[in-house]
């Protein structure tokens, strides 16, 4: 639930930004440009201390849809119970979004997995590196447009046989 | 010169009976656990089933004192070099269970992330059907691999092919590192074994 006063105070500071509203919860579309400074001030003038999670929708093929990426960051206040969910949408051919990393630390990990699935880079994140799939991986599994029986990675293993140990 | 009868406590057979015998009464299982399967192998292991009766209760999470691996489970892929290089440390003779749907085939998980089988992979002797299978339907595969091993075993591990195992444990040293090798290149030493089973 985000209150009236956040709202309010959010269009003194920044102007009219894009909202809606979903069973009380408040979404705020942003830019790229835009993010670093909207959730630093979230996050020290709101005390939205808490980034809960750092996901990503592939809108690819989506009816209606403008944009091919479209990040979500959800918030909560854990003195108020306050919630926000923050949008962001970026688009091929390079993905890039600044991290969080700096406002959250939790962040880290969360963005590693967006940019594992998605292939959204992070700018300024400390470790951009993949999390869940091994190094040597070379596609963003969650895209709509990759196979969901893979392009053939996992064949590449070598075969043991008997005669091999 | 006469010969004398044996005396009754004596016996006669094959060495290689004899060491077929000693060996499939005494297994000791690597429990290779990932997923729900891994429950029933541990239910297998407890009071009511008593993998004891067979000989085989002593689990060990060690492969170097093991020579039976139970792959309960799917496997990832990023787990696969994992499954691979235990499977390399343990000491023959050794067999492998595959244990489930998801072990033998991949199961319901048909995805870019598991392996669609281990045997694509690693040599298995026994497969268990079910998701996940009833102790019972191990124990079963556990006396079936019992009579495989009296059946076929040799003292000198001839059913292994043994003319290769006694060169330099050579795949060992080439079976890349996580991180440190790359696996996808197509100048590995090791790409012969991909070739040789071409993908399907």
């Amino acid at each position: 639930m985000t209150t009236p006063a956040t709202l309010e105070a959010l269009k003194s500071q920044f102007g009219e930004l894009a909202t809606s509203e979903f069973r009380g919860d408040t979404r705020l579309v942003l830019s790229a440009a835009q993010l670093p400074d909207v959730m630093g001030w979230l996050k020290n003038n709101r005390r939205f201390d808490l980034l809960v999670d750092v996901t990503c929708v592939d809108y690819l093929n989506f009816r209606d849809a403008t944009d091919r990426y479209g990040l979500v960051y959800l918030l909560a206040n854990t003195i108020t119970a306050e919630r926000i969910t923050v949008r962001v949408y970026v688009n091929d051919p390079n993905p890039t979004v600044p991290s969080m990393t700096m406002y959250w630390q939790g962040a880290n990990w969360l963005e590693r997995e967006c940019y594992d699935m998605f292939g959204v880079e992070f700018a300024g994140h400390p470790d951009h590196r993949r999390i869940l799939m091994p190094e040597e991986f070379t596609a963003f599994p969650l895209r709509k447009d990759y196979p969901m029986q893979g392009r053939g990675e996992r064949h590449n293993f070598p075969v043991l046989e008997r005669s091999d140990a | 010169m006469a010969v004398e009868p044996l005396p009754d406590n004596v016996m006669v057979t094959k060495l290689d009976e004899l060491a077929s015998w000693c060996r499939k009464n005494s297994l000791w299982p690597m429990p290779f656990a990932t997923a729900c399967c891994g429950i029933e192998l541990m239910a297998t292991g407890a009071s009511r089933h008593d993998i004891a009766r067979f000989g085989a209760e002593a689990f060990r999470f060690s492969p170097r004192q093991c020579d039976l691996m139970i792959v309960a489970g799917r496997v990832a892929m990023k787990m696969l070099p994992v499954l691979q290089r235990i499977w390399q440390q343990m000491n023959e003779p050794k067999w492998c269970i595959s244990m489930g749907a998801c072990a033998s085939t991949g199961g319901v998980f048909d995805t870019y992330a598991v392996v669609q089988g281990i045997d694509r992979f690693i040599p298995v002797d026994m497969y268990v059907p079910g998701c996940p299978p009833r102790p019972e339907q191990l124990i079963q595969s556990i006396m079936d691999l019992q009579d495989k091993i009296q059946r076929e075993g040799t003292i000198g591990g001839a059913e292994f092919d043994t003319a290769q195992r006694q060169a330099p444990k050579r795949a060992l040293v080439e079976l890349p590192v996580y991180g440190q090798t790359p696996y996808f290149n197509p100048n590995s030493p090791l790409a012969r074994n991909v070739a040789r089973r071409s993908p399907s």
